[in-house]
Formats: C-alpha cells, structure tokens, sequence
C-alpha cells in the first residue's frame, strides 16, 4: 500500500515537473508520439500484470540462472545486462530508463530508443517499423515490440511464399487457396505435380 | 462495258494456266486455310497459345515484320536506277519490284494484325493517335502511306498498259520521288522502333538503323532475283539478265556495308564488355548454359559471308548456280539475323536478368507460313493479272483497236 | 476447344467469333464502341462504370463496385522500399495479387521479388538476379533481396511509346491503363526497363470466392484478355480521403515498405529521401521513377 503510494506521488510530480524538462531532455520521449495510435504489446497469457505474483516477492537483484520464466532465453546484448535493467525491480509492471524513470509497456518504444537512438527517430517519422491504416488520415504504428522480441530482437527466418510460375508453366497453376497471414487473406497458388 | 469485258477478261487469265500453276496456288491455298484454323484458335484462347510470354512479349510475329519492312523498302533498290539514271534493263521490272512492295507491306499489316491482343479494339489508333510520340504510330502511318504510294504507281503504270499507251513521266516523277525516300523511311522508323529503348541495350544502339538498311538492300533484292528468274521461267515476260547481274553487284555492296557495320557494333560489344554484352553472347556463345540462338546466330554470319565472297566476284554472280545459291543465303542469313536474331536478344536477357529460351510454337509457325503463303499467292495473283496487260494481252481496248495499235508500229 | 465447338467457330469464319451475334447483349456493341475514359464526361463514365457492374455481376453472381474517383489534389504518390530490411518473403507479392484481382491462370504478378549474393554485382542489369528461388526459410545466408514492381516514372517510356494513348500518368503521378482501350500491341512491355508491364496471354482466370469486390476502373477491376496491366499504387486504395496504405505496404512483415505523398514535406516518403541514403533502378535511363529503394542501416 506504502509503495504504491508513493509511486502515486512519484508519477504526480514527475508529471508536473516534466515540462520544465522538456527542453533539457535530449530525446523528447511521448511528446512527440500521439498524433499515431500505437498497438498494443503482445503479453504472454495469464502473465501480466506481473505484480500479480511479483508484489509480493521481494526482489531478487542478484543476476542469475531464473527458475521460472525460462522460456525466456535473454539474446539481446546479454553479456551487457539482464531482467532488472529493463524491469523495474519495485514497479514490475512498469520499465524502467536509464535514468531511472518508470514507463509503462504500452510506451516501451522510449526504453529501447535509449540505445536505438537513430531507430527510434526513424521510427517516430515512420521510416522505420510498420504502420497500417491511411497513409493521409490516422495511422497504427507497430510497437518496436510488436515485430521484435525485446529478449531476442532479431527476426525469425521465415518459409518463403511459393516462387512464380516460370514463363513457359504460367498456365500451369492447378488451383489457389486463401491462406491467411497476419489477419490478411492471401491468394496462393498450387503448382502441377508438386506436393503441399 | 470495257470495265466488264476487262473483268471477263482478267477472270479466264487467272484461271487459265498450266496444272503447276493450279497446284501451287492449291498448295498455298491449303496452307493459308490451316493458318486461319491456328489463328481463329489464337483469337478463341488468346497469345497464351503463343510461345510469347511477358519476359519475351514479341516473338515470331513481330520478327517477320521486321523482315518483311525490309524487303518491302527494297523496292527503292530497282526504282532508284531505274528513274532516275534511266538504267533501262532494270525499268522494265520496276513495276514486278513495286509489287514485291506492295505485297511485303500487305504481309506486315498482317503480321501487326496477328500479334495484337485485342485486334477489332485496333481503331482505337485513328481515334487516339499518340502522335508524335509512339514510333509505332509513325510505323503505322508510314507503312501505310508506302502501302498506297506503291499501289499507286502500280495501277497507274498497268491502267497506261491497259490503256496501250506508255505512262507519263510528270505523274511517275512525284510517285518516284516521294516513294525513294518513304522506302528509306519505313525502315528508318521501323529500326527507331527499336532503336528508341533504352530499356534494351541490344536495340538501343545507333547503328540499327543504317543496318536495317543495309540488310533490307541485300534481302529485297535477293528475293527478287530469285522470283524474276521463276516469273520469266513460268510466263513469258522477258526479264534481260543484265539487269539481274546488275541487282546482283547491288547486293554485293549492300552485303559488304551489313556486315561492316554487323562487325561495329560486334566490336564495340565484345571489346568493351560492358554489361550490356550479355545479349550479344547470348547470341554468340550462349548465356549461362542457354545457347538456342548460338546456331542460328553463327549460320546467319556465315551464309552472309559466303553470299559476300560470291556476290562480290564478277565471275561468280554472273552464273546462275552461284548466283542463284547467293541469294538463298542472303535470304536465309538476312531471315535470321534481322528477325529472330534481332527481335529476341533484345529480350534475352530481360530487364530483370532472366533468361527465356523462346521459340515459336506452333500456332505461331502456321499463322506465319500462312501469311507467307498469302504473299506468295497475292503476288501470283499480281503476276498473272500483270504480265498479261504488259504484254497487251489483256487491255480496256477492244480487240481491233488493238491489232490497229500493232500494226501501226 | 472441343471438335464441335471448333468446326463450328471454323464454320463461322473469324468474323463470327469476332463479331456478337444479332442476338447477343447490346452491351457488347456498347463495350466495343466505349470511349477512351479521359475522353468520357461524368455521366459517360457514371454509364460505363453501371455497364460493367452489370456485367460483373453476371460473370462473378456478386456485387463488384467499380469506382473511378479522381485523383486527388496536391498529391503526388512515392513509395520507398527499405533493402536493409526485406527479407525476401514473397508476402507484398500474394498480397498484391489477391487486392488487385491478378489473374491466378494464366499467373500474372505485380511485384517480382529479386535474390542476389552479397558481394555480387547486382543493380544495373540485374543479370545474376535469382527469382524462382524457393529455400525452405529467408532471408538465406549471404543473401539480399529487391522486390521490384511498376516504379511509376514521372517520364514513363511506356506511357511514351504506346500508340493509342491507352496508357497515361495521373496527376497524381500514378500510370494507369484503361483496359478498353488496349490494343495489346506490347509495345509498353518492351520499353519498360523494370519488367512492370504485364499482359493477359490467355483469359484470365480468379476464383469466385477469391474476388476483391471492391475496385476502380484504372486499377484492380476484373482484366480483359488481350490487354496490359500492371501496378497502380493500388488505386482503388489510395485514392481515397484519408486513404488506405497499398496492399503489399501494409502486408509486409518487416515494415520496409514505405508509402506517402511526396508533396508533403512531413510525409515519411519525404523525410526517408532527405535523410537516407537512397537510389532509384537504373537511373541512367533518366526515367525517374517515384521509386525510392534506400538502406536504413
């Protein structure tokens, strides 16, 4: 109760004071994000809020071998860092700066912009990530955590898509089926003699 | 009356003649019918029935055209002498050149007609001309404008025959003096057609057209030796052997500027080997494991070269065996290199590197031989309803006026 | 062709297929003597667009909305392609045939997407350009990829060559071409250095259920056989107010497609030009595609 009440407090006067900031601050962080609706996180299942188990643990600083979450293999500058760089050790549910700010998942995007500096410009002008929507009215911007593991940031391989039919076999197309990828349904085709 | 009598008259010509005559005209007849079949099946399915596919987009059809452009320029070859240096044993046959003329553009229009995908939306061209700017619309104005300057000439110079008169020199003047540089232009415009790509770097190099020339001079004139010998052989129209042996040196020149030229832009390719040597290789000695064209390339060179040698000694061409084998060659070689050996490299490799072994397929063989058999019945057809008029057989005037007009020269 | 179907059109002689039957629909004639669409009036295009509706209808059994929206003002469409980034996956290219209603047979696609060897020569001829490769996951080691579809030249070779002006640039740069008006002479395919220009070889050929319903006269209507086509920009997309993103845009899994209005000095196309490191294919041709391919890394 104690805790959270000073976290209350903590959040009032750093939103107070923070406009007095702004122009100290190297990277502005949310001010210049709202005109975009971003997405939402990806959490795993039954696992967030994590102060749902973690509020009444006391916090283990120790670096280590984790019992639990172990599905998470941590690939990501690893030598460097680990969990409570990133998770703030008090506020679970919150991340935490460098500087020892606290923010919340949804704007996760200033966590990483702290070492993906040039990134994270990018992404705020739209030239890095994905956007969907309309390319002159709104916007939804992927989160940096939408496309990237924040454990293990780099993409997975994936299986290609069928290769097109070579000139002299264009009319060789058996069927087309609609798959669906990424809440999009695409049009496939099957080639002659070649199993599924 | 006379136009009825005429038309009685023209109608038992042509359908009296020796039983080789029949049977040609049979033979081409049947392949133009199975052409018709392929075609009418090409227009049911589309060019899918075609072996063009987008890598290659023009194939068989557009490469006899291209052919064909040259052998209808070529006419100039016989007019040029002929008018204007009064070479008398040549003007005789300038009227049986024109008509090579006149059916070469017909087999064009037809070849152009063949290939289009939407042939009735062809209107569209008179609605919406993009001229200018489409070298095709320039292609498409020029070939027809030679289509009518030469029809011109032709029916002008029969109708003074069948008139029994000579044709008048202040008429044919202006027929000559625009056709000789309309000839040079059909295929002028027909290489810029090419030419103007910068897409294709096989196409885009400023030779093409000097060299479309050239070898449109060496395959129009080489046909012509070939059906002025089977025209004098079949009837009884008198083609003097000088003026043959004449055209032959003609040829021998032409020939040597091609392959000059030929050898430029060869050079020019292989010594700097740039990037844009991959079509020449393709052609030359394959690309990457594709060498289709390579025979094709290197019988065309050949039969170009021999062709040269033997048009170029006096002793030779002057002999009918050797002449006659010169012309075959310079057909053949000329068929190759300006059709299939000039339309596909400019696609192979394509604008995005690949590489498509195109050959025509069956539709487009049939469709093909159909429009060449049509030219070579059309042109029958010319013959049988031209020899006669010349030789005042066949003629507006009546009988007695006729034997008066013999007897008073 | 059966045998009866075939001597009967025999029979008929090529004017009998060419030509509609006494009996057939008055929309035939309508279709054949159409207009070129820049020359129609609003209410001629209005017909056209009610006409071909119509006969969607009849040939899909749905409701196919053909619109034919105008471009809008002050807007000039670019599009920016991240190499850094793609991973060669053939998404854009499924996505795209399924929002333009390619056909499926005889195969035709947009997008065509390149495999080189790092540290190979590549741009400029492209000539050791891979594109069936078909590894069992990409990106393949020691390899890049380059998606390349219509770059929308502001000085189109293709738009210059064809002989009936049955291709055109929009005002807001996009190339388009009326159907219709094609007379499938291919001339646009040979000029066109970037293989974006596709022609309908045989009829084509879409599933049923598989058919974008939702179309524009310039872009992803249902094709004719004998005609050119190729990319719009997805048209029938962004042409609207406020606009959706082109399909294979939104589709990529990567994000390394970029779309925007290049009038726009905040559009992402506009900051990606001025400050990143970009290129455009085959710059020596002076076509000047609308195309950005950059490297964001």
């Amino acid at each position: 109760m104690n805790n959270k009440l000073i976290y209350c407090l903590m959040f009032c006067l750093t939103a107070f004071f923070l406009p007095l900031y702004a122009e100290a601050l190297d990277n502005s962080t949310t001010d210049d994000i709202p005109k975009y609706v971003t997405t939402k996180p990806e959490f795993t299942e039954g696992l967030f809020p994590c102060s749902s188990c973690h509020a009444s643990m006391e916090p283990n600083r120790q670096r280590r071998e984790l019992g639990f979450h172990t599905e998470i293999q941590l690939n990501h500058a690893q030598k460097q860092r680990w969990c409570l760089d990133c998770h703030d050790s008090s506020n679970r549910d919150m991340l935490k700066l460098a500087n020892g700010d606290l923010v919340s998942f949804e704007t996760s995007y200033n966590l990483c912009g702290q070492c993906h500096g040039n990134v994270f410009r990018d992404w705020k002008t739209g030239i890095h990530g994905k956007r969907v929507g309309y390319w002159n009215g709104d916007k939804t911007y992927y989160l940096c955590v939408n496309c990237h593991s924040p454990h293990s940031p780099r993409f997975k391989a994936v299986k290609p898509m069928p290769e097109p039919a070579k000139p002299q076999d264009v009319n060789k197309v058996q069927s087309t089926s609609l798959v669906e990828v990424g809440g999009t349904k695409l049009s496939i085709p099957q080639y002659k003699g070649r199993i599924k | 009356m006379t136009i009825l009598r005429f038309s009685k008259d023209l109608f038992k010509h042509i359908t009296t003649g020796k039983r080789a005559y029949f049977i040609w005209l049979g033979v081409l007849a049947v392949v133009m019918l199975n052409a018709l079949i392929s075609y009418i099946n090409q227009l049911t399915h589309g060019l899918i029935v075609t072996n063009m596919r987008d890598q290659v987009s023009w194939g068989f059809y557009i490469a006899n055209f291209t052919f064909l452009v040259g052998v209808a320029a070529a006419a100039v070859i016989l007019v040029i002498p002929s008018y204007v240096y009064h070479f008398k044993p040549i003007k005789e046959i300038v009227l049986f050149g024109e008509m090579v003329a006149v059916t070469a553009v017909l087999m064009c229009l037809l070849f152009v007609v063949v290939d289009l995908g939407k042939p009735l939306a062809s209107w569209h061209l008179f609605v919406t001309p993009n001229f200018p700017s489409s070298i095709l619309m320039w292609d498409v104005i020029v070939l027809n404008g030679y289509l009518i300057l030469n029809s011109l000439a032709v029916i002008y110079v029969l109708y003074c025959a069948a008139n029994g008169r000579e044709y008048k020199m202040y008429i044919m003047w202006p027929l000559v003096l625009i056709s000789i540089p309309w000839a040079f232009s059909i295929h002028t415009v027909t290489a810029f057609l090419y030419n103007g790509l910068s897409s294709r770097p096989f196409w885009n190099a400023s030779i093409i057209a000097p060299r479309f020339i050239a070898s449109a001079m060496c395959s129009g004139p080489a046909l012509m030796i070939l059906v002025f010998q089977i025209a004098r052989k079949v009837s009884d129209i008198e083609v003097n052997d000088k003026a043959i042996f004449k055209i032959a040196e003609l040829i021998a020149y032409a020939m040597g500027v091609n392959l000059f030229l030929y050898g430029a832009e060869i050079f020019k390719e292989f010594y700097s080997m740039s990037i844009h040597v991959a079509p020449l290789e393709y052609m030359f000695h394959g690309l990457k494991g594709h060498t289709l064209l390579v025979p094709f390339t290197w019988t065309a060179l050949v039969f170009n070269l021999i062709a040269f040698v033997v048009l170029l000694s006096p002793g030779l061409r002057n002999r009918f065996l050797y002449l006659n084998i010169a012309c075959v060659l310079v057909f053949i070689g000329v068929y190759i290199e300006k059709g299939m050996g000039f339309v596909i490299p400019g696609f192979v490799p394509d604008t995005l590197g690949e590489i498509y072994d195109y050959l025509p397929s069956y539709t487009e063989i049939s469709v093909s031989a159909g429009i060449w058999a049509f030219g070579a019945f059309f042109y029958t057809l010319l013959l049988k309803t031209a020899i006669p008029i010349y030789k005042g057989e066949l003629s507006f005037l009546s009988h007695n006026m006729r034997r008066n007009l013999k007897e008073s020269h | 062709m059966n045998r009866r179907g075939f001597l009967k059109s025999a029979a008929l002689g090529v004017g009998g297929i060419l030509l509609p039957a006494k009996d057939s629909d008055a929309s035939v004639w309508e279709a054949f003597f159409q207009k070129h669409f820049r020359e129609m009036n609003d209410k001629e295009k209005k017909d056209v667009v009610a006409r071909l509706e119509i006969e969607y209808m009849q040939k899909y059994k749905k409701r196919i909305t053909v619109k034919s929206t105008p471009a809008l003002p002050n807007v000039l469409y670019g599009y920016g392609l991240d190499l850094s980034r793609c991973i060669g996956c053939r998404r854009c290219v499924y996505a795209c045939v399924t929002e333009n209603n390619q056909s499926r047979k005889p195969q035709i696609h947009y997008i065509t997407v390149l495999q080189f060897k790092q540290g190979e020569k590549w741009v400029s001829d492209l000539e050791e350009a891979k594109k069936y490769y078909n590894a069992e996951e990409v990106p393949e080691a020691g390899h890049f990829y380059m998606p390349v579809q219509c770059q929308q030249c502001e000085r189109p070779p293709c738009v210059k060559v064809c002989p009936t002006q049955a291709t055109w640039k929009e005002p807001d740069g996009i190339v388009v071409v009326d159907y219709n008006w094609c007379i499938g002479c291919r001339y646009c395919m040979a000029a066109c250095p970037y293989g974006a220009r596709k022609f309908n070889w045989g009829e084509p050929e879409i599933p049923l259920d598989e058919i974008n319903t939702e179309t524009h006269y310039l872009g992803n209507r249902p094709r004719l056989r004998g005609a050119v086509e190729k990319c719009t920009f997805c048209v029938q997309r962004v042409r609207e107010n406020p606009g959706r993103y082109p399909a294979c845009v939104e589709i990529c899994p990567v994000g390394a497609r970029k779309f925007g209005n290049l009038l726009d000095p905040n559009s992402e196309i506009r900051t990606l030009i001025e400050t990143k490191r970009v290129f455009r294919l085959k710059e020596e041709l002076n076509t000047q595609p609308k195309f950005y391919y950059f490297f964001s890394l």
